[in-house]
């Protein structure tokens, strides 16, 4: 079936509103090229919204000694030495600049008494390449951090004069002839109207897929919809076992409680009251690595020393810090603990457990933003007039772990990074050639057939049963066998995801379609992360396997490349080459 | 069972709006009115309802609930819920899309009508622009804002003259600016202020404090425009 | 800005100030009148036109008479701004109201002065 749709043109479109694309969709505008930014929600409901604790950066306001190296070291140490390390390199030294940056825009960081941003110890930092002590390095406003950030980029955004094309569902990308990207089949959600937009260079900036798992802080809406689109056009992601859990999600709500918590003081406690990080890692205790701290937990939950009735849960606690740091330090988390764990920090610990949160693979790309195509370990190519960046680029600057604070950090640096890129590709002359109808048609297919679907799958059940699988069979430890048997049980859902029921097919503001094209993206990423997680053979950063528990540096030093044609995993080099030191050399990770 | 009656409207198939009663078993559990929704678009896939975080910070389910406005993420039922009946309309004063999704371009309109970006005319530092804790603590209350439109749809100002009143979450965004000491255009943010509805439509009936989901005060703000523009004009 | 050409300063503070202003005034004229008529219970026509006579009092008023005008001009200008969406309807009542407030004016001034 041919349809005919209505088209836009931009030189430049930017798939997400949050924080990274934002941030591009700026450098863009700035840049003078007609760019658009399509986002499936208000740019200010994005989930970039919800981080809470800051921004890492070496900006060595709360130690003039500061220096963006060491926080380069904790970066590749947290990742397990799995993250590329001239794009860390970069991110940490250009960090300083894109948080000024910020400044300037309005973020209302908190401040210190010489005037400067407030920062705060966060897990992970060191000083001195972890000689030195506890470092504090994360940048704040409040615990309200990624709110600020948020709004002060949209702010940037309403001076500068971007185009929005808010409440913009995109479909898939249209690919031309020669196999570059020019553009997207998008939604307009209001009127139910599809439009195919047309751009040189497609910015995939869609976030996180945190909803694959039933339990999870991500937002509603984070349903790796750029993973989703990729992995259709065939195009390969990596590192997608690499899933963060975040130590401290409110148990039972999910919600999300500032690793800032930890980092002013607070600490977990076991049923009998017990400090037990200290046991797990006597130097850095609780603001040791996020893997690791939540690894602790399940050990203590499993090894029935959880609190509550069911013994699932530790505590947080974080009386001791007074009420007066608690409600000028951490006022969002106070507000958050009482109206979804009915629990006042002041008073009472938090009862807190490992809840997914961040997903630290994605489609790779190089440091200006270009996705590309992994040929071999050694050899890759640019897929042309496509871009990622945030947390659904896989840069990689976290690697097997990501370090808190470095999130917000690698979408300001890495959107940006994204815009430059493109601007300095226009105007060394970038073409592709028009999409014909057919190639426009391919990307229509998806949407057809669900449009004319008029019995088969509930799209709530589907859900629901793949948010049970991968929180059964991919959660923070792993195993071979019920590995295998999630993947089968994969299998069989990927026949019902394929064979969802619209049973809505009106235009206007029209959620069951749009829950049913985030479903499907849900399904692609989960697999991917499946199939990934079933064949790393070892246990690195996030990835913990009860079968292989040990780091195997001689065979998985490695980026995973999952290639969504032949459902195979392959295997990429990891950067060692920064441009302006040696490299750090893979070490046994304590804390 | 709960029941609970939704505002439904549709405008390819409904000529007018209407209320329709649902049932729901909440398992006897305070769950939040935005999960009964969430548990209700199981039974009626054709139900409509912005949502996003869930957690009362991205401000989309902003929706009227049992007569108040208030976000349907942190609101648990039994803080509305009365003869176990839960009545759920879209924010009033702006325009319906579709049952609990309103159109919120007006809204919008007045947020960016105050110029809602730091301005300052001196060249940029090297380094953030230097701002004491308190200098910093006067924007406290004021950037939580979170554009959920409770406050704005709550106010009988706004809902007259939606076109010329900022209405309460513009005007905290307004003074947001002014009480920021790294902004420069200060005279320019007042000039464009001093008309008879921008700001002076507000009555300080405090509608806008008695919503506002993040218990912050648009009033006390509003109070402060005008003893600023008192001050420029005297 | 929204600009307006109807309301009474054109300036949303002066309005607001003027609101004000015009109404402590004739706070104080309402008190003074009911104290004064409280303790003067057998008041009669002669003692009436004293009262004023006296410059003072005329001053006075004159003073709460043109707060009244004033005061009623911007509050019902509000009022016709908030409810009457029809813009003819709306002109025509704001004429009537401004109409009203002349006469009643210039009325007083005939009376206190008895010109």
């Amino acid at each position: 079936m041919s349809n005919i749709l209505r088209k836009m043109s931009y030189e430049a479109i930017v798939i997400g509103g949050g924080g990274a694309g934002m941030r591009a969709a700026l450098q863009l505008t700035e840049s003078g090229l007609k760019t658009a930014c399509i986002t499936k929600v208000f740019p200010t409901r994005s989930h970039t919204v919800s981080a809470q604790g800051g921004i890492t950066c070496a900006i060595a306001s709360n130690d003039p000694n500061d220096d963006w190296r060491w926080h380069m070291y904790d970066t590749v140490k947290g990742s397990d030495y799995i993250g590329d390390q001239d794009a860390i390199e970069y991110m940490c030294s250009v960090g300083p600049q894109a948080v000024f940056e910020l400044d300037h825009m309005g973020l209302p960081f908190s401040r210190t008494e010489e005037g400067r941003i407030y920062q705060r110890p966060f897990g992970g930092q060191s000083k001195n390449f972890g000689e030195g002590g506890q470092a504090a390095r994360t940048c704040a406003a409040a615990d309200r951090t990624g709110h600020a950030l948020l709004h002060a980029l949209y702010q940037g955004n309403l001076k500068g004069g971007t185009t929005f094309l808010n409440e913009w569902f995109a479909v898939d990308m249209v690919q031309n002839d020669d196999g570059a990207v020019v553009g997207v089949v998008a939604i307009c959600i209001e009127t139910g109207e599809t439009v195919y937009i047309e751009a040189k260079a497609t910015v995939l900036a869609t976030g996180g897929a945190g909803r694959i798992y039933q339990s999870t802080t991500n937002a509603l809406i984070n349903t790796g919809d750029g993973v989703g689109m990729g992995l259709r056009m065939g195009l390969p992601v990596q590192d997608m076992e690499m899933w963060q859990f975040h130590p401290t999600g409110i148990a039972g709500a999910g919600t999300l409680v500032t690793e800032g918590c930890r980092g002013e003081g607070g600490y977990l406690i076991n049923k009998d009251g017990e400090r037990f990080m200290e046991r797990y890692a006597p130097n850095a205790k609780d603001l040791a690595g996020r893997d690791v701290v939540a690894r602790s937990m399940v050990l203590e939950i499993l090894e029935g020393r959880g609190c509550g009735e069911n013994g699932d849960h530790v505590l947080l606690k974080l009386d001791h810090l007074g009420e007066e740091v608690l409600e000028s330090k951490l006022p969002g988390i106070c507000e958050l603990s009482r109206t979804f764990a009915h629990v006042d920090p002041v008073f009472e610990p938090v009862p807190v457990v490992p809840t997914c949160h961040y997903m630290m693979g994605g489609l790779p790309t190089n440091i200006g933003g270009q996705v590309l195509y992994p040929e071999s370990e050694s050899e890759t190519r640019v897929v042309d007039g496509l871009y990622a960046c945030g947390e659904v680029a896989c840069v990689s600057v976290h690697g097997a772990n990501r370090l808190g604070g470095n999130s917000l950090l690698d979408l300001v640096v890495f959107g940006r990074a994204a815009g430059i890129q493109i601007e300095k590709s226009m105007r060394e002359g970038y073409q592709s050639e028009a999409a014909s109808q057919a190639n426009v048609d391919a990307a229509m297919v998806r949407l057809n057939t669900l449009n004319n679907s008029e019995s088969g799958e509930s799209i709530s059940e589907v859900r629901e049963e793949l948010q049970k699988t991968m929180q059964l069979y991919f959660g923070v430890f792993r195993e071979g066998d019920s590995m295998q048997k999630g993947l089968e049980l994969l299998r069989e859902l990927r026949i019902k995801v394929s064979n969802l029921h619209l049973q809505d097919k009106t235009g206007a503001f029209n959620t069951d379609r749009i829950e049913a094209l985030e479903l499907q993206n849900l399904f692609e990423v989960a697999f991917a992360t499946a199939i990934s997680a079933e064949q790393r053979k070892e246990s690195r950063g996030a990835h913990a396997r009860n079968d292989f528990t040990v780091r195997d540096d001689e065979n998985w030093l490695k980026h995973s490349v999952y290639y969504p044609l032949e459902e195979r995993l392959g295997k990429r080099d990891v950067n060692f080459s920064p441009k302006t030191m040696e490299a750090f050399p893979p070490k046994i990770r304590t804390y | 069972m709960l029941t609970v009656s939704i505002y439904r409207y549709h405008p390819e198939l409904d000529e007018k709006p209407y209320m329709q009663d649902f049932q729901v078993d909440t398992g006897g559990k305070d769950i939040m009115v935005l999960d009964v929704l969430n548990l209700l678009k199981i039974q009626d896939r054709s139900l409509a309802y912005r949502r996003s975080c869930r957690e009362g910070v991205c401000g989309s389910d902003g929706m009227n609930i049992n007569g108040t406005n208030g976000l349907a993420c942190i609101t648990p039922l039994s803080s509305v819920v009365k003869n176990n009946k839960l009545v759920l309309r879209p924010l009033p004063a702006l325009p319906v899309i579709r049952d609990l999704v309103i159109d919120m371009d007006q809204f919008y309109k007045q947020y960016e009508k105050i110029k809602p970006f730091l301005l300052n005319d001196t060249p940029a530092p090297g380094i953030e622009r230097l701002q004491s804790p308190e200098e910093r603590e006067k924007l406290d209350g004021l950037y939580e804002c979170i554009l959920c439109a409770c406050c704005s749809t709550a106010c009988p100002s706004f809902w007259w003259n939606p076109d010329r009143f900022i209405g309460p979450a513009g005007l905290l965004q307004a003074y947001r600016f002014l009480a920021d000491s790294r902004d420069t255009a200060t005279e320019e943010r007042l000039a464009g202020l001093d008309d008879p509805f921008s700001v002076f439509r507000c009555h300080g009936i405090m509608n806008c404090v008695t919503v506002c989901p993040k218990g912050l005060n648009p009033t006390k703000a509003i109070g402060h425009i005008r003893n600023m523009l008192m001050t420029r004009a005297t | 800005m929204v600009t307006t050409v109807t309301s009474y300063g054109r300036s949303g503070l002066s309005d607001w100030l003027v609101q004000r202003v015009s109404a402590v005034i004739l706070a104080v004229y309402s008190i003074f009148m009911v104290l004064y008529l409280l303790l003067n219970p057998q008041i009669d026509f002669v003692q009436w036109s004293a009262l004023f006579s006296g410059t003072g009092m005329r001053i006075f008023s004159l003073m709460a008479l043109l707060s009244l005008g004033a005061h009623c001009w911007i509050g019902l200008w509000s009022v016709s701004t908030d409810y009457l969406k029809h813009f003819a309807v709306r002109f025509v009542f704001q004429m009537v109201v401004g109409l009203l407030m002349f006469i009643y004016t210039i009325w007083g001034v005939q009376l206190l002065w008895g010109l």
